[in-house]
């Protein structure tokens, strides 16, 4: 590995606290800690056992700079540091023990992969010489974890951490983020070494952000000047890359209809007259139907995921597709591109943005309107504004957005309250919609809370999750009530397993194989945890509930019991295209 | 898009992890390693891995794409047979009461351009260097009066035009 001396700001603030540190003789333990502070890390979550136990005798030393929060279980601190680091952009941490410790982790692992969430994740190993002999808690954790990390490296020497931790900080956060992992045998924690640490600023073998091509750039820039139906598809490389400024400046100055991915959501405010709303399977209507009607299809800081695209054999095949991105392996990956921009989103729409003519291509967004229009009558009216007697998700997300004025961080778990939630929460600030969106993972939300409130304390975070993926993680519950960590929590209870119970309704004859919950007490398991606690089941109290728990600064648990049935629309079934989207 | 034979050469860091990583590549995606090398390159500290596969070029290139991504690789290459000189090497340990027995034996090792590694009492071991389909045709001929031991080795393989590696790692340290 090759590491120079830093030389932006960041580091200089780092520099002192290594300088100061410079061939200091400690334990590999102590070292860890170190370089943890050295990286600006504050807060970290995470569960003791054996193999790590040298590490968290010094976070007990260092407890006054370093926050450990101890999660009920490993994957609750994933899911935390998850949510740190996406709504802070900063790197989350979260350590276990070796073993089940170490596996427990593994879901919170590929969900941070397949969403290019910023991780690092520390785990103990058994000591050197018992490696390969099945010792006590022993696993093959970089094996395991291999297929799930952008990078693993096992540390079996002290005098091997402060490279590695710096490299596993700085693998995680360049480029395209993702988690790192790094496991630490035993020995290596009590053994001494002469401590210096210096930040990583490049590996050879790795080049995060590819150098902006020109020529690209402007090819795109014809194609968008000349086009007549140009339509724009961001996901999440625009907040990853923080280019919300120069998308909302490109969409503006070229009058360009703009949808969003589930992870894309929240970049551009949900008001902008040129957000269009979302593409996708449970997206809007015209976002997905006029993917097939536009003359050039820019794709944003997006991987053209099969819940997005649908059939790929029908998608877009009348558009020229530019695709600006940052990882070359998403190039022509799903979706072929006539034209590639590679490089960091914000650095290629700067390169842009001088190249595009202005227009407003007033007709071609009036073609959205009015499938907006459509999609209003048919869907969303009932379901925000419904005038059945049973309660509906849309309803409950509403009732949010007008008490929290828009200002919210929504975490939403796996299902069909997500998709409505994604669908009708209302944003004005990026980086407020955090979700599981590549792995999909039920459990997901109320940790991620946790991690989200405490990266961005200032703001409202509101967990949005269904009866099924709350029980997965319940028991951070735990943590919520020994911090007192002030987060909302809506668990909209249908008391079904709602997304595959639809699927059963519409693909297996309504077949509802294993997914009626026999629930229990929700607001007893919340004031179990002390935490207050309601239950709504009548339109009339849901509006007051929702503005009292909006107005508490302790946590908060609601649950809202909804219509047991309700399907999620519009819906391109699985392996359809965009144009079939379903509005019924 | 047709099946073809692809070679894949892959410049990496010598990493203790980093076979695990590329195999799961094609793992994940259910592919077949027909054949796999990893040796020295051209370049010191530099390994590099040779990895045949039958799928079509899409594939290949996709595949290729996800092994450069890993941190540890420096560059991967994909290129059909017409692009490379490849050979693979394989040995072949049959009994020595069949060099006297068996008249045709002789003719056999004379006419496959293969080596005599040793001669005992027992056994004698030939090695061939060569193209597969050389190598499966010797290993026909000789099948019918038994095989007391067959090996294969993975294919290596260079190209006819050239990888750009040692430029590669230049322009890195110049930009430190």
């Amino acid at each position: 590995m090759e590491t120079v001396k830093e030389k932006n700001q960041s580091a200089n603030e780092a520099k002192p606290k290594a300088e100061q540190q410079k061939g200091t003789r400690m334990s590999g333990a102590e070292a860890i800690i170190h370089c943890l502070l050295a990286e600006g890390v504050d807060l970290l979550y995470g569960y003791p056992g054996g193999a790590i136990m040298p590490v968290y005798d010094e976070l007990y030393k260092f407890q006054d700079k370093l926050t450990h929060i101890l999660t009920r279980h490993e994957q609750g601190a994933t899911h935390a540091a998850q949510g740190y680091a996406r709504v802070s952009g900063k790197v989350g941490v979260a350590m276990a023990t070796s073993g089940p410790g170490a596996t427990n982790l593994v879901t919170g692992l590929a969900d941070a992969q397949i969403d290019s969430t910023p991780m690092v994740c520390l785990t103990g190993q058994v000591p050197r010489h018992l490696l390969g002999s099945d010792a006590f808690q022993e696993t093959d954790i970089i094996g395991i974890s291999t297929p799930v990390t952008k990078w693993n490296h096992q540390i079996t020497k002290a005098s091997e951490i402060p490279e590695v931790m710096a490299k596993a900080f700085y693998i995680a956060k360049s480029g395209r983020p993702g988690p790192v992992l790094v496991d630490i045998t035993k020995n290596a924690q009590f053994d001494e070494l002469d401590f210096t640490y210096e930040k990583c600023t490049g590996v050879r073998s790795y080049k995060p952000v590819p150098k902006p091509d020109m020529s690209a750039i402007k090819s795109a820039a014809n194609s968008i000047n000349a086009a007549k139906k140009p339509y724009i598809v961001w996901g999440q490389g625009v907040i990853l890359g923080e280019a919300e400024e120069e998308l909302k400046a490109l969409i503006e100055k070229a009058g360009i209809p703009a949808a969003w991915t589930i992870m894309g959501e929240s970049a551009i405010p949900t008001s902008h007259p040129l957000n269009v709303g979302m593409v996708g399977m449970h997206g809007n209507y015209g976002p997905n139907i006029l993917t097939n009607e536009c003359d050039v299809l820019l794709a944003i800081g997006m991987r053209f995921d099969d819940r997005v695209t649908g059939s790929l054999d029908t998608y877009a095949k009348q558009a020229k597709v530019i695709h600006f991105e940052i990882d070359p392996a998403e190039i022509n990956k799903n979706v072929k591109a006539d034209v590639a921009v590679l490089g960091n989103a914000r650095e290629t729409l700067k390169l842009l943005l001088p190249l595009i003519n202005e227009n407003s291509h007033e007709a071609w967004h009036n073609v959205f309107k009015e499938k907006y229009q459509i999609e209003f009558d048919t869907v969303i009216k009932n379901d925000i504004h419904p005038t059945k007697p049973g309660l509906t998700m849309g309803e409950v997300i509403e009732e949010i957005n007008l008490a929290t004025k828009n200002k919210a961080v929504i975490v939403t778990d796996v299902g069909q309250h997500q998709m409505i939630a994604c669908r009708y929460a209302k944003f004005e600030d990026s980086k407020s919609n955090i979700t599981s969106g590549g792995l999909g993972t039920m459990g997901f939300a109320l940790p991620a809370a946790i991690g989200a409130k405490m990266g961005a304390m200032e703001r409202e975070v509101v967990a949005i999750i269904g009866d099924g993926g709350y029980q997965m993680t319940i028991q951070e519950l735990g943590v919520i009530f020994q911090h007192q960590i002030p987060v909302k929590i809506v668990v909209l209870n249908n008391d079904h397993l709602g997304m595959v119970r639809q699927w059963q309704e519409l693909f297996f004859e309504s077949r509802y194989a294993s997914t009626v919950m026999v629930n229990p007490d929700f607001v007893k398991i919340a004031e179990g945890y002390h935490i207050e606690a309601k239950c709504v089941s009548e339109r009339k109290d849901l509006k007051s509930t929702v503005a009292e728990m909006i107005a508490s600064d302790k946590p908060y648990f609601l649950e809202v019991k909804v219509e047991k049935e309700d399907n999620v629309f519009p819906m391109i079934p699985s392996g359809a295209s965009v144009s079939d989207i379903r509005l019924k | 898009m047709e099946k073809q034979w692809f070679t894949i050469s892959v410049y990496s860091e010598n990493n203790v992890g980093l076979l695990n990583r590329i195999s799961g590549i094609f793992l994940k995606r259910h592919i077949n390693i027909e054949s796999l090398n990893v040796s020295k390159s051209e370049i010191s500290g530099v390994s590099k891995f040779t990895i045949v596969v039958h799928i079509t070029e899409d594939w290949t290139r996709k595949i290729v794409g996800q092994i450069e991504k890993q941190i540890e690789v420096i560059k991967a290459f994909y290129h059909t047979d017409e692009e490379t000189i490849y050979q693979e090497s394989a040995l072949f340990k049959i009994a020595s009461s069949l060099l006297f027995d068996e008249r045709q034996i002789q003719n056999i090792i004379k006419e496959s351009n293969s080596q005599i590694v040793t001669v005992s009492r027992d056994f004698f071991v030939l090695a061939k260097t060569g193209r597969k389909h050389e190598i499966d045709e010797m290993h026909d001929l000789f099948e019918p009066f038994g095989i007391m031991q067959f090996v294969r080795s993975g294919r290596i393989a260079v190209t006819k035009s050239e990888m750009r590696i040692t430029a590669m790692l230049n322009e890195f340290q110049e930009q430190e």
